[in-house]
């Protein structure tokens, strides 16, 4: 596998990569885990001519606490992301997908920025993102701005990113009630990809077993992840047992008739493992 | 599971295999790891459509690429003086369209190389390859299997219905007679699907031409290097054989698929020539999913008479064949020799026919893969007693075991040509039941749909033909070539071995078991001894490996020829220990007079004896070295059963192995560890048959799933444990009673899982679904029928 030739840069600071893909236009690509990006480059079906490598920025790594809020470098790894005890704690449903991506080495490499960027339909992470609420930190020539998860992903492979943008950090708040989530997926027997995939986040009203508000997503039924508010509406103010569950996802089934019989059933099935495992993780 | 031993032992025992060191530590030297000084890399220039005429090929923008050394077409090709790629079986009426290296004026797979583009680098190469405007007129593509023969578009001008051939076996009127007599009667359509062989080492060559001495030498991915070399440079390049080097260094894997002569190295090794300079392509995982020889693509209508007992009375089976776009090497045998007649199975069958239509189309060609023509047969037949069972009422193991050739019955002269030389098939059933505990599985069974969980059970008896072949035997049903095997054993003078063998290693473990196998029979450690293949210029002329036919011909080889080593060592004893030659014996490599072990010569002594030759009998020339060219007098026939237990998800038709138990019988084994390790591997690749692994193609001829990323290959978390023993029936045909061990898993497992699925689905009265039984199919298959059982 031979790629096409390109020039190649490591910038060391962010403010470097976004000048050099300011410089570069629309010849430029970032660089993160590179397991999407190579083999498109390899195959030729990608050829840029200029690769901004961001494996050297260390700004971009690692997981902190701020207040209320999860920070998360664009180039923390997905192996990272399933090893944090904080996430874990805190935002279970990115520790679910994570260590659900791949194999383990494209977990050492692959990188939540470059999953939530490249924004492949069939990608675990993004769904993930919609459930918890996130929102992403972009950093351009202009300056920094936020995107919230629900306004970033425009279609297949397109995010709200412009072309001289380059996601940094990814946000997740952190609820201090009963709050849980989880992400459950029907992996692609040869990738590993998700077929269809569902994440949820529940939480409960303090004094009782119901609902206070439920965020589910889907992945795999479109060409973005999408919201499953049906789900969510159908569960809010019920408590969260197995039956409520079923009745829940049971709204899933109505995208059959866009994406067939099978995906929503798998569709079903994923939101109901999800949920019941927000809910218990609620308690 | 045996244990691995890691002390210097012999025949039998599990000596972890010395070729690891090697593979694991990353030091293997594959086809790719060579360059050779001023090494130039090719790139090929390949149709992207299944069928089109090609009208013009533009190299003037390649050409102009800095560092492109050479672009050559078809047709230069042609005029150089490169002929066609040549099949090497024959049959008749058989058409054999011409297959050029590079397609001339009409390409007819995607895939198809038509240009090849030589440059300083391989990136230079693939740049420039990019560039050659090839003007195709697209055509129509013939690409179903069944649909074939009544297409308009010809795939070859000279195959009217694109028909290669139609062969058939066996007696018709005799099967028809049992037909009329039958109680039941049981028919099924069954699709074999195409699969991909996926070798982990992409196919790869390297050819260099000496100006100075005129040699060629080529490095390529060949399980067979002496066959390469005899039809490339005989058929194919017109060089002469003796200047004609041709190199199979470690091959990571080729299931068959590196069997065959395909047109890269023919490429290759006439452009080094033309250029001056070494010439090296290796194959792209893509290229690979393209252009490797593909397997199985059978469409079969099979028909099956049973008694009222539930005795069979005769078996039926129609079968079109897909070969791709052209005539691979051995392609012509697979959907004939090595699968009609293998239909008798492991069963008493009075009467089988079997008629086999073998059509081209637009699609990469179909060869031999893994098992070749003996999974497709014992598929159809594991599947069509299932079937039987399930309608007749009778338990599957019953019906299988009320079939089995008995045991007394052997030698047993099947209706469908061969003779199996030996068998014993109701213990290899007794034993997997028995490990499995049958009894209580089928009462899990029904506790479990009690509960509304889907578990099947699914057996599978099957026997596979090995010790590929008797050259007479093969001469006679259309082979251009014997099928015996070669070794040279060559005793150093300080007592050291190489043992020089014509069988090939592309992942079994020969340089272990053959060494064993050595040790063994000469009585010296297997440190002493070196295991050398895969260079014509070193290994005497022999076949190479495919067919599990290393150990029980290539071994047998080995075996010979130490016999005449050990011979020629007893004369020189008994000349030093003043005796006659027929009163010595030989035990751990001390050769003594029968009941004089304290006055004994090592075999060092002799080896050094021999080749000082300061004293040698009068008759006797210096040196110990032997030859053996090996020609079986039958094949082999190993059997087993193999019993699958499924679990398939009502929810999501996710099917989870849930228990895999195999019995084999391969014969005396060398090395448990290797043939559990090769047993395991099949296996899995049977699995994946059954359950993921499916070659697909739109209806223009367009791939729809040739990478990695789409084809599904089995992984170890996808699997279970298997519990593997075996039962041991010597074969009579070679000495050392082996019978071969590398195919039994994938013949076997795909049936065994195919039909625990279809026994999980029976509740909803689903008899049969084609393969790969994916988790839509059977999800769809469950909804649509509904459940009939709580009915």
């Amino acid at each position: 596998m031979h790629p096409a030739s390109f020039d190649y840069s490591a910038p060391s600071t962010v403010d470097e990569a976004v000048r050099l893909l300011a410089e570069h236009g629309d010849g430029a690509k970032l660089l993160a885990g590179g397991h999407s990006l190579l083999p498109l480059m390899k195959l030729r079906f990608a050829q840029p001519t200029h690769v901004v490598d961001l494996r050297r920025i260390p700004s971009l790594r690692g997981i902190r606490r701020d207040g209320n809020l999860l920070a998360i470098g664009a180039m923390t790894t997905y192996a990272e992301l399933a090893a944090s005890r904080e996430l874990f704690d805190t935002a279970t449903a990115i520790v679910d997908a994570a260590s659900q991506v791949g194999d383990p080495q494209v977990r050492n490499r692959g990188t939540i920025g470059g999953s939530i960027a490249h924004a492949d339909p069939a990608a675990d992470i993004p769904a993930t993102m919609l459930a918890l609420g996130a929102s992403f930190v972009a950093q351009g020539q202009s300056g920094r701005r936020f995107i919230a998860a629900g306004e970033f992903f425009r279609d297949l492979y397109t995010t709200a990113l412009s072309a001289d943008e380059l996601l940094v950090e990814i946000r997740v708040p952190v609820s201090i009630s009963r709050a849980g989530s989880a992400y459950a997926k029907h992996p692609h027997p040869a990738t590993r990809f998700a077929l269809v995939g569902v994440a949820a986040a529940i939480e409960l009203e303090r004094m009782s077993d119901r609902v206070q508000r439920a965020r589910v997503a889907v992945t795999g039924l479109a060409n973005t992840p999408l919201r499953a508010i049906a789900v969510e509406e159908a569960l809010t103010g019920q408590v969260a047992d197995p039956d409520h569950i079923i009745a829940a996802a049971e709204h899933l089934v109505a995208s059959a008739e866009e994406t067939g019989a099978y995906k929503a059933q798998l569709a079903r099935t994923c939101a109901e493992a999800a949920l019941r495992k927000a809910a218990e993780r609620a308690q | 599971m045996s244990q691995p031993n890691t002390s210097e032992s012999v025949f039998g025992a599990s000596v972890l295999r010395r070729e690891d060191a090697r593979f694991l530590t990353g030091r293997g030297r594959y086809t790719d790891d060579v360059t050779l000084p001023g090494t130039t890399y090719a790139a090929f220039v390949r149709s992207p459509h299944a069928h089109a005429r090609i009208r013009a090929i533009d190299i003037g923008r390649a050409q102009k690429v800095r560092g492109v050394r050479a672009i050559f077409t078809g047709a230069q090709l042609a005029a150089g003086g490169v002929n066609g790629i040549p099949t090497a079986w024959l049959l008749p009426d058989i058409k054999l369209p011409p297959h050029p290296p590079l397609a001339v004026d009409r390409a007819r797979y995607v895939g198809e190389a038509v240009a090849v583009v030589i440059a300083d680098n391989a990136y230079v190469a693939r740049d420039a390859a990019d560039l050659v405007n090839v003007d195709y007129e697209t055509l129509p593509a013939v690409v179903d299997t069944e649909g074939a023969a009544s297409a308009t578009t010809l795939v070859h001008d000279i195959a009217p219905a694109n028909r290669c051939f139609h062969w058939s076996l066996g007696d018709a009127a005799a099967v028809d007679a049992a037909f009329r007599d039958a109680a039941h009667i049981v028919r099924q359509r069954l699709l074999n699907q195409r699969l991909a062989a996926v070798a982990m080492e992409p196919r790869s060559a390297l050819a260099s031409y000496d100006k100075a001495t005129e040699d060629l030498t080529l490095w390529v991915t060949s399980q067979n290097p002496h066959v390469h070399r005899l039809i490339m440079g005989a058929f194919v390049l017109g060089v002469p054989e003796h200047k004609f080097r041709v190199i199979a260094p470690d091959v990571g894997g080729g299931f068959g698929s590196k069997i065959f002569i395909y047109p890269e190295e023919c490429v290759l090794a006439w452009a080094t020539k033309q250029i001056a300079r070494p010439v090296k392509w290796t194959a792209t995982r893509s290229e690979s999913f393209l252009t490797d020889a593909q397997g199985r693509d059978h469409v079969t209508d099979v028909e099956l008479a049973l008694d009222a007992e539930g005795h069979i009375l005769g078996l039926r089976v129609k079968t079109i064949a897909n070969l791709g776009a052209y005539l691979s090497l051995f392609a012509p045998c697979v959907p004939t020799y090595l699968y009609g007649t293998l239909l008798s199975g492991v069963y008493k069958i009075p009467a089988i026919h079997v008629e086999v239509d073998a059509v081209f189309t637009n699609t990469t060609p179909v060869d031999a893969y893994r098992g070749a023509g003996r999974p497709e047969a014992a598929y159809l037949l594991e599947r069509i007693v299932d079937i039987a069972a399930k309608q007749i009422g009778m338990n599957p193991a019953a019906l299988r075991r009320q079939n089995f050739i008995p045991a007394d019955a052997f030698p047993y002269q099947t209706p469908v040509a061969l003779q199996y030389d030996s068998g014993n098939y109701a213990p290899a059933l007794d034993l997997a039941l028995r490990k499995l505990d049958y009894p209580k599985i089928l009462e899990e069974q029904a506790q479990a749909r009690k509960q509304g969980r889907y578990v099947g059970i699914g057996i599978s008896t099957y026997i596979e033909a090995c010790s590929i072949a008797p050259s007479q035997v093969v001469g006679s049903l259309g082979a251009q070539a014997g099928l015996w095997e070669s070794a040279s054993v060559r005793v150093h003078p300080t007592g050291k071995v190489s043992v020089f063998t014509g069988s090939h290693a592309h992942g079994q473990g020969h340089e272990t078991t053959f060494a064993q196998l050595a040790s063994h029979d000469l009585g010296i450690p297997m440190a002493d001894i070196e295991i050398v293949h895969g260079d014509t210029a070193a290994v005497p002329f022999g076949m190479g490996s495919y067919g599990s036919r290393s150990a029980a011909v290539g071994g047998t080889a080995i075996h010979n020829a130490i016999g005449k080593i050990k011979d020629k060592a007893k004369r020189i004893a008994a000349h030093l220990l003043e005796a006659a030659p027929e009163d010595i014996t030989e035990e751990n490599g001390k050769y003594f007079v029968r009941g004089a072990p304290d006055r004994a010569k090592g075999f060092g002594e002799l080896a050094l004896t021999a080749y000082l030759a300061h004293n040698l009998p009068r008759d006797v020339e210096p040196g110990l070295e032997a030859n053996s060219f090996y020609d079986p007098s039958n094949f082999t026939f190993p059997f087993g059963a193999h019993i699958a237990v499924v679990e398939v998800s009502r929810a999501t038709g996710d099917v989870k192995v849930l228990k895999y138990v195999a019995v084999d019988d391969v014969g005396n084994v060398i090395n448990p560890m290797i043939v559990d390790g090769m047993v395991h591997g099949g296996i899995a690749q049977g699995i994946a048959q059954a359950l993921w692994e499916e070659v697909r193609f739109d209806d223009n001829g367009q791939p729809l799933n040739a990478s990695l990323m789409t084809y599904a290959v089995p992984r170890a978390d996808q699997l279970p444990s298997f519990d593997t023993a075996r039962t041991v029936t010597p074969s009579p045909v070679n000495p050392l009673g082996i019978k071969g061990a590398g195919e039994t898993g994938t013949i076997a497992s795909t049936p065994a899982v195919a039909n625990a699925v279809m026994d999980a689905l029976a509740p909803f009265g689903v008899t049969h679904l084609d393969m790969p039984l994916t988790p839509e199919k059977l999800w769809t298959a469950m909804e649509s029928a509904g459940e009939q059982r709580r009915a």
